[in-house]
């Protein structure tokens, strides 16, 4: 029960007093504004370059944008306990680990799924991107799973927080391999074969290709395909989030043996 | 003469001050990085000619540029309010713009690392070659560009002074500036009604002059225009500045945040 309440209060708590951008003079240009300038970006970029349609631009950005609050979010709830000096007093409670990080996550989950949400569908209307009806369900499923996976990077991003001092720094270094590596504007086909390569080991590639399967095909022939990746993207996110608190784990008891908790 | 050298010492201060974090330092080099590969990768993979994938690098090399700037410029006098700083540069003898200007021109020229980096990255990773048609027509636009950029920060600055968070509005304008200034995109691929929006900022006509010099082409009315520009934003800001301190001083609310 204690654990329950850890993971459900405690990273409700931790969320609404660590990541400062939820004021509505953040939050309106970094997670409304800002996905919906980045869609339109590569969306003109993609047609100067000739490459895909505008409907391959929003689903990948969209997607991605759902790494922000979940890779900063994350790193932040490292980072800024340090910043508050609470990171001593929080490691030394006795509260088990695995829900006092895994709670963290939960409402960023929610968070980076609202925000794909927003860029997808304001970015479809802007570009006239035609989202059809009967994939609603698949690309919320898509989005979800996607949001989750991101935070299972941004757990490991949070526990790199505990050496690299700045957070921000790292979070946009990860978000900028995602940008590049995941199949975002770029099909996987057309990267480089030791990048594509790589890109099924990242978080969001899987989901991206079901989400942008979803939009171009029509009927159920595609949903084992469009299943599989979905399952896949789950898989990689959870393997993030073990290796997450694994990290966590291990960085912590390194820190407190060099004493350096609370290095800023 | 004096303001000259308030302007050379305040420049060169805020450049060794600013080049002190290492993780900052190359953040402002990678990240405008991994946008140019996106830009390279997409283009080269829609198959495009060698000169579009050059004009892609040098419009991408400026982008680092206005990356350096917009954050922390939008957020540069909450900045100097946190750390109780902001009265003693109002305070300061010599006129609040001559103070912070330096700042703007400062974080511009960092950004301007990261120009010759994307342009190395371009040319090693990507086999990207810019054949540069007129070396000093270059190094007469890139000074100029990077000035003006610095003078649109300061604008900016100075804007959003009000605005506690004015660094997520300085974030939240990255991507529209490097999109409607035509970095990575030909203006003439935009609708037309972003046109005027894109001739009112310098780094359009300082984007253009670099591809003028580096990959032949007309140069002196861009470099002239982006000139012009600069200079109106560094005596609006001032105007704006002296207006906004001095309602500021009336009301108390100076060191408020």
């Amino acid at each position: 029960m204690s654990g329950l309440r850890i993971l459900i209060l405690g990273g409700l708590f931790s969320y609404r007093a660590l990541f400062g951008w939820l004021s509505p003079w953040v939050a309106v240009p970094t997670f409304l504004v800002a996905p919906i300038a980045q869609i339109l970006l590569f969306a003109y970029l993609g047609r100067s370059a000739g490459l895909a349609d505008d409907g391959f631009y929003v689903v990948g950005n969209a997607l991605l944008y759902s790494a922000i609050p979940c890779v900063f979010a994350m790193g932040n709830t490292i980072g800024g306990e340090r910043q508050q000096q609470t990171l001593e007093l929080l490691l030394a409670t006795p509260a088990r680990r695995t829900p006092l990080f895994l709670g963290r996550a939960l409402p960023v989950i929610v968070n980076g799924f609202l925000v794909s949400g927003f860029a997808l569908v304001a970015g479809a209307a802007i570009l006239h991107v035609r989202l059809p009806l009967h994939a609603a369900g698949g690309l919320v499923l898509a989005l979800a799973v996607s949001a989750y996976s991101c935070t299972g990077i941004g757990l490991v991003t949070a526990a790199l927080a505990l050496r690299v001092r700045e957070t921000a720094v790292l979070a946009n270094v990860v978000y900028g391999v995602l940008l590049v590596f995941c199949g975002v504007n770029v099909p996987l086909r057309d990267l480089p074969h030791w990048m594509a390569n790589i890109a099924p080991w990242l978080p969001l590639t899987h989901g991206i290709r079901a989400a942008q399967h979803l939009l171009t095909r029509t009927g159920a022939a595609g949903a084992p395909r469009v299943s599989w990746d979905l399952a896949v993207e789950l898989g990689v996110g959870s393997a993030y989030l073990v290796m997450g608190s694994i990290a966590l784990r291990l960085l912590e008891t390194e820190s407190r043996h060099r004493a350096s908790l609370s290095t800023m | 003469m004096k303001t000259l050298r308030m302007i050379r010492v305040a420049w060169w201060l805020q450049l060794k001050m600013r080049s002190r974090s290492a993780f900052d330092g190359a953040l402002t080099i990678i990240w405008p990085l991994f946008f140019a590969s996106t830009a390279f990768l997409m283009q080269r993979a829609g198959r495009n000619q060698a000169d579009i994938l050059a004009a892609t690098a040098v419009g991408a090399s400026v982008m680092g540029v206005w990356s350096a700037m917009s954050t922390t410029a939008a957020g540069l006098l909450q900045s100097e309010r946190r750390q109780g700083t902001l009265e003693l540069l109002v305070a300061s003898p010599m006129p609040f713009a001559v103070v912070m200007a330096p700042t703007t021109l400062a974080m511009a020229t960092i950004g301007a690392y990261s120009m010759i980096s994307t342009l190395v990255w371009a040319r090693v990773l990507f086999g990207i070659h810019v054949h540069v048609g007129s070396p000093v027509l270059l190094l007469i636009a890139a000074p100029v560009t990077v000035l003006s950029v610095g003078m649109l920060g300061f604008l900016l600055s100075v804007t959003a002074v009000r605005y506690r968070t004015a660094w997520a509005l300085g974030n939240a304008t990255e991507y529209p500036v490097w999109l409607i200034c035509g970095f990575l995109v030909p203006l003439s691929v935009l609708p037309g009604w972003v046109h005027p929006l894109a001739w009112l900022l310098a780094p359009t006509w300082g984007v253009e002059a670099l591809r003028g010099a580096a990959l032949g082409g007309p140069v002196a009315i861009d470099v002239a225009v982006c000139l012009l520009l600069g200079l109106f934003y560094a005596v609006l800001g001032a105007l704006l500045s002296r207006t906004l301190l001095d309602s500021a001083r009336r009301n108390a609310t100076l060191a408020l945040s």
